[in-house]
């Protein structure tokens, strides 16, 4: 029963960070209808930017900052500089745009942090919760992943729902053109989409990073698995982002609990086409089944 | 009516020997036959090593091109191939170390293998479009190497399973390995892409490229869209397949870290970098994916650069012209080629990078408006 | 432990002259040259593809980038800068070592293209410590047809010791069926009854290693074998797992990275079992860089804590004996051609494996085919930088056979025991062996 239990937790804390990164593709993919493959990467930059500034301040919250915002502004540089480039060309040019992005970045940190695993503070304790004697198998630092993710989804749920620029967003994402006629700047919507993907990227950066260790390469099967969630979520809904990661957190939980490591990306492929057999465009889509 | 996805190829032969074109499938053979002498040549002429790039390019163009007409005909997409080619791999290492099966036999049924797995994904997948067609497909690139270590006792787990090609003996003793290698997977290739080329030519050609263009028109027309998609499915499953056995006939070993999702990745890469649809962007594609890697860690080598951080640098450098081909050639390379060889344009309904159908939330007319106000 | 009988010195140098002198029997007959052995005078010829009159050049395949590059990167610059110092002091016969090692990123395909331009292309002599596993494997036999010697692979798979397939390829580090049968032993001796759990890499790495402490303890003391993908780094179920078939010893076959990730894991499920960690993964100075973050944490305030106690094996001596004179040694080449990288177990593993092969080029002779080196590893190589006899002979390309048992302390290792000596069978003896490692020499270089 106590293994059940940690094995939940275990998912939960998991399933936050592949909820993160599918909140961060699933907010590219409404704007732009393209699916960036260099999210995790960027994440990985960002982290190490962050780790840069935790070593000369010594300080987490100063590089936690640090990180959200250099996403911020990498991921608006990114959308500008690169893939507006391919906005109007074949849609699989901006895929593979972003695999060139990935590429690029993990050999720009490979550069100039090396290949290295770096180790990567953590703001609250390691050191798991414990009621009297029983121990929870979260610490507070899970407890803090969360609590972050689940803040992050519900402020983008209100900036879209209630604020003017997300008013705007909302209507670049649904069609494009009519926003255009109806004197929403497009260009910078799509550039603030990225901008806010990229802060979320960052985010899933910081708080993953400390349990998986640092490198150029740490953020792949991250993002793999953070794509995966945005699938089974459906990639239109932020929410479903976030139940997509939960669910899939859980089950590769368990597999990994109780079966052995090597079925984890079995019982991936298994919910995601088990999801997706259900519901063609994954859980909370909006979008009408397709009918064959 | 210069519409074959090979157009380029063609098009030159067209104007080379007007003698060939009596019927697509005898000019396809021709081309095949010239190809073929060239290479021969080129493998002869040229040293070992040459023969060794000769044999990987064609192990890749083979996968890519069953990717290309996947994506570029049918519409549908596939992050995944790599999986498809493991599963050839993996056969044809297997009839090789317990059957002692001919050479032929191996590479025809490691390639139907893999139509066969193909055929059950493309089944499950069917209704799948777009990016959810892309995450099923990553997905089953990551899960494959459960199978390889669950089952180590037969395939070998971490550490894979042998696969060498012998010199056969009339060819000699001293006949190098390394050229027959070649030989063998150009000869499978050249085969291989005038099978496919005649098959996109053919009706069934013609129905795919309705589909993607307008499934619910083509089914009106009488097409089985779900069909239609699934033996696309099958068909690229199969290239893949065959592509598989070629690469680890280049290798000499199958294993799970040979068939990551990296190489998924890149045979996706190849296919658009090439120009989507067309059987020589194929070629191109997977020359590309060969020769810069190799080029540029050369390169960086010889200024010294192989410390642990520069030997970031060929990594950097690699990105950035996936980045920068994409900007220049935005219908890929063979796109590219055939506007500078001053080629008619593609005709608008054939052309090979018309995005598959439901990537998009709008629909393809809208689409093809917005480009021209653009 | 590793001090030196000036009596078994002069027994093994004795040796040493002896194979020395059949191995200049067998390679002058073998290459048909005249004074293809350690004749003095000699002048320098091309003797071998790769082999000028003024350079030996090797080459190599490393993970320089990607998924297993994180400290693995280290070893072939630390090989070089070791090669660097040998040419800066007069080089093998004169020769200077040009190390060509390229990036295959983990990646057996790449790995095939890469060592076929060395070969084909850039005619290196030898392919000198390949790294991994499956990289090499796809590599081998190629190899081996061109008859290029493949020499000390970075693995511990046992399936480099194949004499009759592989005859040109060597294994160099203590296989990892010998280290689990070692820590096998340590763990029957030293915690009889206690219930072990096993958490290990799901490779041949792993799996050798799990087969190895097999042979030694007895079933019923395993409550529970959990392994991990490298891939996944999310392994809280699996320990969760060892937690609750309440293992008190916990060994783990796991690369550094991963000890890390499991440590700090274990943190969070409240768990603190006896760590029992195999070499491959219990450097305690990658692991302070790894767990740095964590010793500093103000609230946790762990410092060495992290990596206090951890029982482990070793066959190189450790950093941490800065009177050992091979530590000596290699901390002035540290200093004066690597002072970018931390003198960490990946860097001394690169300087350990370059001082063997240098070894093994003096003993092949002045102008040595590329037959003369295998024949000269063949005939086997004295023991040098590391702690026990290498088995290498004509019948058997294993190459370390022993280690020590060490634990850390204050973030170093300290020694434990003696030298044990096993070989890779279920039933082999695991002996303690007493012949005392030589002292490294003066000059820094093995004499011809």
């Amino acid at each position: 029963m106590v293994e059940f239990l940690e094995f939940t937790l275990q998912g939960i804390s998991a399933g936050m960070i592949y909820a993160a990164i599918a909140l961060s593709l699933v907010l590219i993919w409404r704007g732009t209808r393209v699916l960036n493959y260099s999210q995790g990467a960027l994440a990985m930059l960002t982290s190490f930017i962050a780790l840069e500034i935790e070593y000369r301040t010594g300080n987490y919250w100063f590089a936690f900052v640090g990180a959200l915002i250099s996403g911020l502004i990498i991921g608006g540089a990114v959308e500008r500089l690169v893939t507006r480039q391919v906005i109007n060309k074949p849609p699989l040019n901006a895929v593979i745009v972003t695999i060139g992005l990935l590429i690029g970045i993990e050999g720009l940190a490979g550069v100039f942090f090396g290949g290295n695993n770096r180790s990567f503070p953590t703001p609250f304790s390691p050191v798991g919760l414990s009621i009297g004697s029983v121990a929870l198998g979260i610490t507070r630092n899970d407890i803090f992943i969360a609590g972050a993710v689940l803040l992050a989804a519900g402020l983008l749920a209100v900036v879209f729902q209630y604020t003017s620029i997300g008013l705007r967003l909302r209507a670049t994402a649904f069609n494009l053109p009519v926003a255009r006629l109806l004197g929403v700047r497009v260009g910078g919507m799509l550039t603030l989409g990225w901008a806010l993907a990229g802060l979320l990227g960052a985010l899933a950066g910081m708080l993953v990073s400390p349990s998986t260790l640092l490198s150029p390469n740490s953020m792949d099967t991250i993002f793999v698995l953070g794509f995966t969630a945005a699938v089974i979520g459906g990639l239109e809904s932020p929410g479903g982002a976030v139940v997509g990661g939960l669910i899939l957190g859980i089950v590769l939980s368990y597999a990994g609990g109780y079966l052995g490591s090597e079925v984890v990306n079995l019982f991936g492929l298994a919910a995601l086409l088990l999801v997706l057999m259900l519901r063609p465009t994954g859980l909370f889509s909006s979008a009408p089944a397709r009918r064959v | 009516m210069n519409s074959s996805p090979d157009q380029i190829f063609i098009g030159a032969a067209n104007r080379l020997a007007p003698w060939v074109r009596r019927t697509t499938g005898r000019r396809h053979v021709a081309l095949a036959v010239a190809g073929a002498v060239v290479l021969g040549l080129a493998s002869i002429l040229l040293d070992q090593y040459r023969d060794y790039q000769m044999a990987e390019v064609a192990a890749s163009a083979v996968a890519v091109a069953g990717l290309t007409v996947l994506i570029g005909l049918s519409g549908q997409i596939s992050i995944g191939n790599g999986a498809f080619m493991a599963v050839g791999g993996y056969v044809a290492a297997l009839l090789f170390m317990h059957l002692q099966w001919p050479l032929i036999a191996i590479l025809v049924v490691s390639t139907l293998a893999a139509a066969a797995v193909g055929a059950i994904f493309g089944v499950a997948a069917a209704r799948l479009r777009g990016p959810y067609l892309a995450g099923a497909t990553l997905m089953l690139a990551v899960a494959l190497p459960f199978f390889a270590t669950r089952f180590s006792g037969l395939l070998g787990g971490d550490q894979g399973l042998g696969f060498f090609v012998t010199v056969p003996g009339f060819l000699g003793a001293t006949f190098s390995p390394l050229r027959w290698q070649a030989w063998v997977n150009c000869g499978a290739a050249l085969v291989a892409m005038v099978l496919l080329a005649n098959l996109v030519r053919s009706r069934i050609g013609r129905s795919w490229r309705a589909v993607r263009d307008d499934e619910v028109a083509a089914a009106l027309a009488g097409i089985n869209v779900a069909r239609m998609q699934i033996l696309a499915f099958i068909i690229s499953a199969a290239y893949a397949g065959l592509g598989g056995v070629l690469l680890a006939v280049v290798v000499g070993t199958v294993s799970p870290s040979l068939f990551t999702l990296s190489l998924s990745i890149q045979l996706l890469t190849a296919a658009v970098l090439g120009g989507l649809g067309s059987l020589s962007g194929a070629i191109w594609g997977s020359i590309l994916l060969v020769i810069v890697p190799t080029y540029l860690t050369n390169v960086a080598t010889s200024h010294g650069l192989t410390q642990a951080t520069s030997s970031s640098i060929p990594i950097l450098a690699y990105g950035l012209v996936l980045i920068l081909v994409m900007l220049a050639f935005p219908r890929g390379i063979a796109g590219g080629i055939s506007r500078l060889i001053g080629q008619a344009p593609l005709s608008d309904s054939e052309s090979p990078t018309a995005p598959p159908t439901s990537w998009r939330r709008r629909s393809p007319a809208a689409d093809r408006k917005e480009k021209g106000r653009t | 432990m590793i001090r030196s009988h000036p009596a078994r010195m002069a027994a093994i140098a004795g040796l040493v002259v002896l194979s020395l002198a059949a191995a200049a029997c067998s390679s002058s007959s073998s290459s048909g040259k005249p004074g293809g052995g350690g004749g003095g005078k000699t002048p320098l010829t091309a003797s071998a593809p790769g082999i000028t009159t003024s350079t030996i050049t090797i080459g190599s395949h490393q993970p320089l980038t990607g998924i297993a590059a994180p400290g693995y990167d280290e070893i072939a610059p630390a090989s070089n800068a070791y090669f660097q110092y040998v040419n800066a002091h007069g080089g093998i016969y004169g020769r200077k070592i040009v190390y060509k090692y390229l990036n295959d990123q983990y990646n057996p395909s790449i790995t095939s293209t890469v060592v076929h331009q060395l070969i084909l292309q850039d005619n290196v002599y030898a392919i000198f410590n390949g790294l991994g596993t499956p990289t090499h494997l796809a590599v081998a036999p190629f190899i081996n047809s061109e008859k290029v010697p493949d020499v000390f692979v970075a693995s511990g798979c046992e399936c480099w010791n194949a004499p009759s397939t592989l005859p040109d390829t060597f294994g160099w580090q203590l296989d990892y069926v010998r280290e689990g049968k070692i820590l096998g032993n340590y763990i029957k001796e030293h915690f009889k009854g206690k219930k072990v759990g096993v958490f290990y890499q799901d490779d041949e790495f792993g799996q050798d290693g799990l087969k190895g402490l097999t042979y030694e303890l007895p079933k019923s003391q395993i409550v529970s074998k959990q392994n991990y993908d490298p891939t996944n780094t999310k392994i809280g179920p699996q320990i969760a797992a060892l937690k609750a078939a309440g293992a008190q010893i916990v060994v783990s076959f796991t690369v550094p990275a991963f000890t890390a990730i499991m440590k700090l894991t274990m943190l969070g499920l409240k768990f603190n079992p006896q760590l029992v960690v195999s070499d491959v993964g219990s450097d305690p100075i990658t692991l302070a860089g790894l767990l740095a973050s964590f010793a500093k944490n103000k609230t946790a305030g762990f410092g060495n804590s992290l990596t206090q106690g951890i029982i482990t094996d070793a066959y190189l001596p450790s950093t941490g004996q800065t009177s050992n004179s091979w530590i000596q040694l290699f901390n002035k080449i540290h200093q004066q051609y690597l002072s970018k990288l931390p003198l960490d177990g990946n860097v001394l593993y690169g300087l350990s494996v370059g001082y063997t092969f240098v070894q093994a080029m003096f003993k092949a002779g002045r102008n040595p085919t590329r037959q003369d080196l295998i024949d000269a590893i063949n005939g086997g190589i004295p023991q040098g930088v590391v702690v026990a006899p290498y088995a290498y002979s004509s019948t058997d390309h294993n190459g370390i056979t022993g280690a020590y048992m060490a634990v850390v302390k204050n973030g170093a290792l300290v020694p434990t025991g003696g030298v044990l000596v096993t070989d890779d069978t279920p039933t082999g003896a695991i002996t303690a062996d007493s012949t005392p490692q030589p002292d490294a020499p003066a000059s820094g270089i093995p004499s011809p």
